[in-house]
C-alpha cells in the first residue's frame, strides 16, 4: 500500500513534471527552425567599389563567429580586393580605417568568385536549380525548415540593383524567386538585407510569407560610403553597413537581442540616408525573433533527465496578443491569404497638372471663340 | 501648300533674303564674335569636375619625402652634362640601373630641310634614355610615362633631378598596376617623336625601342629649371591643336588645390571677381591665349606629341616668379606621386571627360557645345552669300539676247576653272618651292638658309597676287557678269567646307581664318572700290593674319614688343612652321598654302575681275 502511494506520488510527481517538460518542448521548438544558411553577395567589380567587397566580408565574418559553418554560407565575391595590383596591403580587406580590422582574414571561403556572380548564378542558387555536375560548395541545400540571411550590396537603383557592370536584377524577379523558394519549400524563415542605393525598392515586390527585409536607403535616397583610408586609396566601407558590422560585434551566440534592435542600426544621423524595414510578411512578432535565429547557428541544448512523449503536435506557445490580428502560423500546405496580410494602402495616383498641350489647346479654343464672338461676351463669363 | 512648294511665299522668302542679306550678315557676324567673346564670362562656363569614377578624389596619402636628395642629382646631373657636352647617357643609365630601374636607350639621327635659327641645329644625332619600372604583381600591358628633356645649359636639371628621386621612391612601393617608364629625351621635340615612333614602331628616324612596357595610358612632361618653385604651370596645347582629356587637367588642378600649391594654365594666375571689367578681361586673355596656341598648331611641350597616339599627356612647368610663398621640391614630389597614384587606379584610358573644350581659367571650361555656334554663325554667312548668288544666277537676265544666255553656262565653267587651277598651282608651289629652291637662293643672295627659304615663301605669296590680271589674258575675252557669280559662289562654298573642315579639327584655327576670310568673301565682288578692297583684302589675308597674331600673342603674353622685332618673330614663326609641318607632321603650314592661300586667292581674283 505504502508502495502503491509512493509509486502514485512519483507518477504524479512525473506526470507533473511532464506536464512541463511538454510546455518547455514547446517553448524550446517555438522559433521553427533547425538549420541556418547564408548568401552573401557582393556584385561589383573595380577597385573603386572596395567597399563592397569589406560590407561582405565583413557581414560573412560576423556570421561565421556566430556559429554558421562555411558549408552553410555561400560567399559570392565579384572581384578580388586582397590580391588587386592595386592593394598596398595584399591579402588584406579592411573595413576600418588605419587598418585596425582585416576582415578577409585566414580562413576565408568564397564560393563564386569573378565573373561567376552573375544574375543567373544568383537566381539559381536560390531556387535550386543548378545543373547535377554543380559541387556541394556552390548549393544552398536549404528545407523547410532553414533560416536564411540573404545580404546584398552593390550599386543599384529604383527597383533593380547591378551586377558586375553588364547586367541587373530586377526586384520583380527577385520577389519571384523568392515565391518559388517558398513553393519549393526551401525556407523557413528569411531576413533579406541590402545595402545599396535606393535600396528599399528591391523589397517593395515581395509577396511570399516569412520574409523580413531591411535596406540601407529609402526610394530616392542614395547610401553613402563611410570612410576612406589615405593609404590604401579607396573608401573601406558603406556607412549602413559600418554600423551594422558595430551592432553584430555585439552580439555573442547566446544573445537575447530581437530585430527590433537590429532596425534601429544606423538612424537617419549616422546613415544620412533612412533605413527602411518591411516586416508585414513576416509571421511572428520582430521583437520575439532573435538575431542569432539568422546571424548564427545556433544549437539550443537542454539537458533533461525525463523521457518526452512527442505523439501529439506541439502546441505553440503563444504570447500574449492583444487580439486584435490572430496571425496563423503558416505551413506549406495552406494557402496564404497574401491581400490579408499585406496591409497596402490603395497607391495614391499622383496629380499631374495638365500637360502644357492641352493647356495650349484650351486657351487657343477660348481665343478662337472671343475672336469669332467678340470680347464683350467675356462679361457674361465673369 | 508647304512653305517652299508655294510659289508666292518662295518669291517672298527669297526676295527676303535677297534685301536683307547683308544687314543678316552684319548680324551674323556680330553675334558670332559676341558668342565667343562671351565664352570667357564666367556664369556661362561650367567649373570642372572629376569624370573618371576610377580617379575618384584625391584620396591618396603622398609620402615622398627626398625633395633635397632629388636636388642634388639634379646638380649632378648637370655637372655631367657639362663634362659631355650633351647627354651624359653612361652616368643617366648607371644612375637608373642603381634605383632598380630597367634601363634602355635609344639613338636617332635627323636632318632639318634647313636649319632651325631658334634653337640652331640642322644635323641633329642624339640618344634617349629611359627606364622601366615594372610593375611588382601586375602584367606588363600598360604603363604610365614620365619624361623630363635634357636641354643645353642649365635648363631642366631639377626636372631630371626630381624624376630619378620618384623612381627611386616608386621602385619601393607595391601598389603599381601598370609599368611607369622614366624617360629622358634629347633634343625635346625631336628626340620625343623619335622615342615615340620607336616605342610604336611606326616609321622610324631612330632605331626601334627594344623594351616595352605595353600601351601608354598617360604622360607627363616636366619642365623644372630652379630649385624654389612658385607656381607650377599646366600646358595643355599639343600638335595640331589636339588637347588632353580634361580630366587630366581636372586632377592636376585637384592635387594643386589639396596640397597647396598655385597652380596656373598660360602663365596666369586664377581671378575671383568675374563680374568686374579687369576679372572678365584677364579670362578673356587666358582665353585668347589658349585660342592662339591651339591655333598656331605646334605642340607647346614635349607632351604634345603623345597626343597623336591617343595618349593623354600634359606638361607640368616649374615657374620661379619670386612670390612670398615658395614651394620646395618634396611638395612637387608629392603632388606627382598623388596624380600619379591616381593614374594607377585608371582601369582604361581616359575618356569620360572633354576632348575638346576651351579653358578660360584653370576651375572653368567650355565644351565644344558651346564654342561651336560661335563658329556656325561664321558659317552662316558664308551659306547666305552663296544661296543670294544663287538666286541671282537662277534669275534670267533683263536683257534680251536670248542667243546670248545659251552659251553662257559653257563660259562659266570654263572662265571658272582658270582661276581654280591657276590659284591652286600658286599653293602648291608656295609650299614646294621655299625649300626646293633655298640652295639656290643663298647661291645668288647673301642670305642663310632659313632666311632664304622665309623670303621665298613671301616672295611667292606676293608674286601670287599678280596674277588676277594675267589669267585674263588666257581666256578669250574680259569676264562677264555670270562667270564672277559662279565663281564666287564657288569660292564661297569652298571656304564654307574648308573653313568647317578645321574648325572641326582645330577649332581655333578654323575660328581665326573664319573672321579674316568671311567678311572677305562677303562683300568682295568687281564692282567695290578697288584700291581700298585690295588694301583690306590684303591686310585680311592669311599671311598678315599671322602678323597681326604675332603682335597680339605677344600683346597678351604682356611683353609687347616693336615692330622690328615683331617681323623678326613673324619671320621665325614662318620657319617653325614650315619645320614643324616636316618635322612632326604639323598640318598647319599645308593647310594654309594648299587650301586657305588658293581660297583666299580666288576672292582676289574676283576683285580683279574686269
Amino acid at each position: 500500500m505504502k508502495i502503491h502511494h509512493f509509486l502514485s506520488l512519483f507518477s504524479t510527481y512525473f506526470l507533473v513534471d511532464g506536464v512541463n517538460i511538454e510546455d518547455r518542448a514547446g517553448q524550446f521548438f517555438s522559433s521553427g527552425h533547425t538549420n541556418n544558411w547564408a548568401v552573401l553577395v557582393c556584385t561589383s567589380r573595380f577597385w573603386f567599389n572596395y567597399r563592397h567587397v569589406a560590407n561582405t566580408l565583413s557581414v560573412y565574418r560576423s556570421v561565421k563567429r556566430l556559429g554558421i559553418p562555411d558549408s552553410h554560407i555561400v560567399l559570392m565575391l565579384a572581384d578580388d580586393m586582397a590580391c588587386n595590383h592595386r592593394n598596398p596591403k595584399p591579402a588584406t580587406v579592411f573595413s576600418h580605417k588605419n587598418m585596425e580590422l582585416n576582415v578577409y582574414g585566414d580562413d576565408v571561403e568564397v564560393d563564386y568568385r569573378g565573373y561567376e556572380v552573375t544574375v543567373e548564378n544568383f537566381l539559381r542558387i536560390l531556387t535550386g536549380r543548378l545543373p547535377p555536375s554543380t559541387p556541394r560548395s556552390k548549393r544552398l541545400l536549404s528545407d523547410d525548415r532553414s533560416n536564411i540571411l540573404i545580404y546584398l550590396t552593390g550599386h543599384g537603383g529604383n527597383g533593380f540593383l547591378k551586377f558586375q557592370d553588364s547586367e541587373e536584377i530586377s526586384n520583380v524577379e527577385l520577389a519571384d524567386a523568392f515565391e518559388q523558394m517558398w513553393q519549393k519549400r526551401r525556407y523557413n524563415e528569411l531576413l533579406f538585407i541590402i545595402d545599396t542605393c535606393q535600396g528599399a525598392s528591391m523589397y517593395e515586390r515581395f509577396y511570399s510569407p516569412n520574409l523580413m527585409a531591411l535596406a540601407s536607403s529609402q526610394v530616392g535616397e542614395d547610401s553613402l560610403s563611410h570612410q576612406p583610408d589615405l593609404a590604401i586609396g579607396v573608401h573601406l566601407m558603406d556607412r549602413y553597413t559600418f554600423y551594422l558590422l558595430e551592432f553584430l560585434e555585439d552580439i555573442h551566440p547566446a544573445s537575447k537581442t530581437n530585430m527590433n534592435d537590429l532596425f534601429k542600426v544606423c538612424p537617419k544621423s549616422q546613415c544620412v540616408s533612412t533605413p527602411g524595414h518591411r516586416t508585414d510578411l513576416f509571421l511572428r512578432d520582430p521583437g520575439s525573433v532573435l538575431i542569432t535565429d539568422f546571424f548564427g547557428s545556433v544549437r539550443k541544448v537542454e539537458l533533461t533527465m525525463e523521457t518526452i512523449n512527442l505523439t501529439d503536435p506541439i502546441e505553440q506557445l503563444e504570447s500574449a496578443e492583444s487580439g486584435e490580428l490572430q496571425k496563423e502560423m503558416h505551413t506549406y500546405a495552406d494557402q496564404l491569404p497574401v491581400s490579408e496580410i499585406i496591409h497596402q494602402k490603395p497607391k495614391q495616383k499622383d496629380w499631374h497638372p495638365p500637360d502644357g498641350f492641352i493647356l495650349g489647346l484650351w486657351t487657343l479654343i477660348l481665343l478662337v471663340f472671343f475672336q469669332t464672338y467678340g470680347v464683350k461676351h467675356l462679361k457674361h463669363i465673369f | 501648300m508647304g512653305l517652299l512648294s508655294d510659289p508666292n511665299r518662295r518669291r517672298a522668302l527669297i526676295s527676303l533674303l535677297t534685301r536683307l542679306n547683308t544687314p543678316i550678315c552684319i548680324v551674323c557676324y556680330m553675334a558670332g564674335v559676341a558668342w565667343f567673346m562671351g565664352l570667357a564670362f564666367e556664369p556661362f562656363t561650367l567649373r570642372t569636375y572629376m569624370s573618371e569614377n576610377a580617379m575618384g578624389s584625391t584620396m591618396v596619402e603622398e609620402r615622398f619625402p627626398a625633395g633635397e636628395r632629388a636636388l642634388a642629382t639634379g646638380r649632378e646631373f648637370s655637372a655631367h652634362k657639362k663634362r659631355t657636352g650633351g647627354m651624359p647617357v653612361e652616368w643617366l643609365m648607371k644612375t637608373m640601373q642603381a634605383k632598380g630601374l630597367e634601363v634602355f636607350t635609344q639613338r636617332f639621327s635627323r636632318t632639318l630641310p634647313f636649319p632651325d635659327e631658334n634653337k640652331e641645329r640642322y644635323m641633329v644625332r642624339g640618344t634617349n634614355v629611359y627606364g622601366i619600372l615594372r610593375a611588382p604583381r601586375a602584367p606588363r600591358t600598360e604603363a604610365l610615362v614620365l619624361s623630363a628633356p635634357c636641354s643645353p645649359g642649365d635648363n631642366n636639371n631639377q626636372a631630371v633631378g626630381l624624376l630619378l628621386g620618384l623612381a627611386e621612391y616608386f621602385r619601393n612601393q607595391i601598389y603599381w598596376a601598370k609599368d611607369i617608364i622614366f624617360l629622358v629625351n634629347e633634343h625635346d621635340l625631336i628626340g620625343m617623336q623619335a622615342w615615340l615612333e620607336g616605342y610604336h614602331h611606326t616609321n622610324t628616324t631612330g632605331t626601334f625601342c627594344h623594351s616595352r612596357g605595353g600601351s601608354i595610358q598617360a604622360a607627363l612632361s616636366l619642365e623644372l629649371s630652379s630649385d624654389i618653385i612658385t607656381s607650377l604651370d599646366l600646358v595643355l596645347e599639343g600638335l595640331n591643336g589636339q588637347l588632353p582629356n580634361l580630366d587630366l587637367a581636372n586632377l592636376f588642378y585637384a592635387f594643386c588645390q589639396k596640397i597647396g600649391v598655385l597652380c596656373t594654365i598660360q602663365g596666369k594666375l586664377q581671378r575671383n571677381d568675374w563680374d568686374s571689367v579687369s576679372g572678365y578681361s584677364h579670362a578673356v586673355q587666358t582665353m585668347m591665349l589658349m585660342v592662339m596656341k591651339q591655333a598656331s598648331g605646334r605642340p607647346w611641350g614635349d607632351h604634345g606629341l603623345f597626343l597623336r597616339y591617343h595618349i593623354e599627356a600634359a606638361t607640368i612647368k616649374g615657374v620661379n616668379s619670386f612670390r612670398q610663398y615658395k614651394t620646395d621640391a618634396t611638395t612637387i614630389g608629392r603632388l606627382l606621386e598623388g596624380m600619379y597614384r591616381k593614374l594607377n587606379n585608371l582601369l582604361e584610358r581616359l575618356h569620360q571627360s572633354y576632348f575638346f573644350y576651351l579653358m578660360p581659367s584653370l576651375s572653368h571650361f567650355v565644351s565644344i557645345g558651346y564654342y561651336m555656334p560661335a563658329f556656325g554663325l561664321l558659317a552662316v554667312i558664308l551659306l547666305l552669300r552663296a544661296l543670294d548668288l544663287w538666286v541671282q544666277l537662277s534669275t534670267p537676265p533683263q536683257r534680251t539676247e536670248d542667243g546670248v544666255t545659251d552659251i553662257e553656262p559653257v563660259r562659266g565653267v570654263l572662265s571658272l576653272l582658270t582661276p581654280l587651277v591657276i590659284s591652286h598651282l600658286t599653293g602648291v608651289a608656295l609650299y614646294m618651292l621655299p625649300i626646293r629652291f633655298q640652295e639656290m637662293a643663298v647661291e645668288h643672295f647673301p642670305v642663310s638658309e632659313t632666311e632664304a627659304v622665309v623670303l621665298t615663301a613671301i616672295a611667292v605669296y606676293t608674286a601670287g597676287l599678280a596674277l588676277p590680271h594675267n589669267t585674263h589674258r588666257l581666256l578669250s575675252g574680259e569676264g562677264t557678269e555670270q562667270g564672277w557669280r559662279v565663281l564666287k559662289l564657288v569660292a564661297v562654298l569652298y571656304l564654307a567646307v574648308l573653313l568647317g573642315c578645321t574648325a572641326l579639327i582645330n577649332f581655333s584655327l578654323g575660328f581665326i581664318l573664319a573672321l579674316t576670310l568671311v567678311p572677305v568673301a562677303a562683300f568682295v565682288t568687281p564692282h567695290v572700290p578697288k584700291v581700298l578692297s585690295a588694301f583690306i583684302l590684303v591686310i585680311l589675308s592669311p599671311a598678315c593674319t599671322l602678323l597681326f597674331s604675332v603682335f597680339f600673342f605677344q600683346e597678351l603674353q604682356e611683353m609687347p614688343i616693336s615692330f622690328q622685332d615683331g617681323w623678326l618673330l613673324f619671320l621665325s614663326v614662318i620657319s617653325q612652321g614650315i619645320l614643324d609641318h616636316s618635322l612632326y607632321g604639323s598640318l598647319v603650314y599645308p593647310l594654309i598654302t594648299l587650301l586657305v592661300y588658293p581660297c583666299w586667292l580666288l576672292f582676289w581674283n574676283i576683285l580683279f575681275w574686269n
